[in-house]
């Protein structure tokens, strides 16, 4: 049995109080793997993820952090912890240079270790070596990305949370994220992501969940899911997903 | 014309650019426009003429320095005010502003420091008087220059320390991890939050700067002109203006922007009378947003 980094047991989180989004959710994330959350639109994917990021209010059940309760940590203080969230839009700092863009997520490193952390940013990202001065809005749709994983990665979290990194980006660019995130966990982080492409995120994927209506309904490894008759039944009400045109159902916004 | 006004004008510019610096940072940091900072301004002042007042108390006259008005007391006395204003500032957003921002309306924080403005200069005219007072009643020779043009020892000095001061934020906004986390903030909340900014700790970083900078631009109109209660406020529109001029959330266009006002007040009052003056700014404003609806240092949000 590997060791747990992520476990999540139970969660309720909602804007308002009575109306929750996300319903008795459980998941739990091992060590260096992928673990993907799959579910339909609005089943509360979106808002499942940003409140164990501390961005959507807990109303009941626990997050646990390598064994440390997280479930009311502020969201600005999740770096610290170890979890580093990327937003699905709005992911960078668009007026900032790419390398302030990196600098300003910084703050709990040692100022001294900054800048060779920097560098080995740039040694995975080499795209973003030569953009270091150029304003983060000015980046392509994938480079962007890519800055927001580097900006995230920092910072050695011990796990990475992104809420859908392939929304908004061409079939090109999108391939290239899930690349970059199967190369990001060899090198041993652990990952947990949402996603609505359910094909590339199966693929690069360790584990799966599926959300149902802000519940967690089925759990399995992600290479069997796709073919999985119970995982279409929840996904899309009928056909199977392998048999569905890629994803063309699922794209849109998120709840 | 005489070419005087370029001085003139520099020095009401210096005023000008450092209190907008403050009217900016709020505005991008805070999000509202806080129409109390010019009576921060006048409590800076007059906070630094009580230190003042103090020292010439416990220590009697001090000699001033060389070719300057003023002695070592204002100089003590204006870092003390600084501070005093800075706490004036964090004190009325800890009992008014984030309270009110906490509920999410603008309109209600910029109100609220409309009622704050008021309260703040009647506060100073109930204690102080309205009756203008001075740091000294000394008069300088000022010196010839050249171009016609002549300068006080106490308007070059003023000069420099708006220079340094404008350097001095200019590199902490750009160079240091604070001024990072000031301009992440500006542009993203939410994000800020999620890479790890104390929001609230940078709130209170803005409000020291603004504060102590509101107090040097206010004891520069002490030392160039006069003290009073209604100092600050009649500076109100001006600094808005430069800080709309160079464009919201810039350091550098907020001075620009105080100078070029500044300059253009001062030429105005030669050319076609002091009546003007306050029109002639505006007018530069509308005609500059008029062409670059941003500001001249301003960038489109993307």
């Amino acid at each position: 049995m590997s060791e747990t980094v992520l476990d999540v047991r139970d969660l309720e989180a909602g804007y308002e109080p009575g109306v929750p989004i996300v319903r008795r959710a459980s998941i739990t994330v091992n060590k260096s793997e992928i673990v993907v959350v799959l579910g339909p639109n609005g089943a509360g994917k979106s808002s499942f993820i940003k409140a164990i990021a501390g961005l959507v209010p807990i109303t009941g059940g626990t997050v646990f952090l390598d064994g440390k309760d997280i479930t009311a940590a502020p969201a600005h203080t999740m770096v610290r912890l170890g979890l580093a969230f990327v937003p699905q839009t709005e992911n960078i700092f668009p007026l900032m240079s790419v390398e302030d863009n990196l600098k300003v997520a910084c703050g709990i490193l040692q100022r001294r270790e900054i800048p060779a952390r920097i560098d080995e940013m740039y040694a995975a990202f080499p795209d973003l070596v030569r953009q270091r001065r150029t304003a983060a809005g000015n980046l392509s749709g994938g480079q962007r990305q890519m800055l927001a994983v580097a900006r995230a990665l920092v910072v050695h979290p011990k796990v990475l949370v992104l809420d859908e990194p392939s929304a908004g980006l061409s079939p090109k660019f999108v391939s290239m994220v899930f690349e970059m995130l199967a190369g990001i966990r060899k090198s041993g982080v652990t990952i947990l992501l949402v996603e609505q492409n359910a094909k590339a995120a199966l693929a690069i994927g360790d584990r799966a969940y599926v959300l149902v209506e802000g519940r967690d309904r089925h759990e399995g490894i992600a290479s069997e899911l796709w073919n999985d008759p119970v995982v279409a039944e929840l996904y899309l009400g009928q056909r199977p997903l392998g048999a569905q045109r890629t994803g063309h159902a699922a794209r849109g916004g998120t709840a | 014309m005489s070419l005087q006004f370029i001085v003139d004008g520099l020095l009401t510019g210096s005023m000008i650019g450092l209190g907008a610096i403050g009217v900016t940072l709020t505005y991008s940091i805070l999000r509202f426009s806080n129409f109390a900072h010019g009576d921060f301004m006048a409590w800076g002042t007059y906070a630094t003429l009580a230190v003042v007042s103090a020292i010439g108390a416990t220590f009697g006259k001090v000699a001033p320095i060389a070719p300057l008005s003023f002695g070592w007391p204002l100089l003590v006395a204006l870092v003390v005010g600084m501070a005093f204003t800075a706490l004036l500032a964090l004190l009325l957003d800890r009992v008014l502003f984030s309270r009110l921002r906490s509920q999410g309306q603008a309109i209600i924080v910029v109100m609220a420091s409309f009622g704050a403005s008021m309260a703040l200069r009647s506060l100073l005219e109930f204690t102080f008087t309205s009756r203008p007072t001075y740091f000294s009643r000394a008069i300088q020779i000022a010196m010839p220059v050249g171009f016609g043009i002549r300068i006080t020892p106490d308007q070059i000095a003023l000069l420099l320390l708006t220079a340094v001061l404008v350097l001095g934020v200019h590199l902490l906004m750009t160079r240091t991890q604070t001024g990072r986390s000031m301009q992440a903030l500006s542009q993203n909340a939410a994000l800020a939050r999620i890479v790890g900014i104390d929001v609230a700790s940078v709130v209170r970083v803005t409000w020291v700067i603004g504060g102590a900078l509101a107090c040097v631009a206010g004891v520069m109109i002490g030392i160039l002109v006069q003290i009073r209660p209604f100092m600050g406020f009649d500076m109100l529109l001006p600094m808005f203006a430069a800080a709309i001029l160079g464009g919201i959330g810039s350091i550098p266009g907020a001075v620009l922007g105080g100078l070029i006002i500044g300059l253009a007040e001062a030429g105005a009052v030669q050319l076609i009378g002091a009546e003007w003056r306050a029109a002639v700014s505006f007018i530069i404003l509308m005609a500059v947003l008029f062409v670059r609806p941003i500001g001249l240092f301003g960038v489109r949000e993307r």
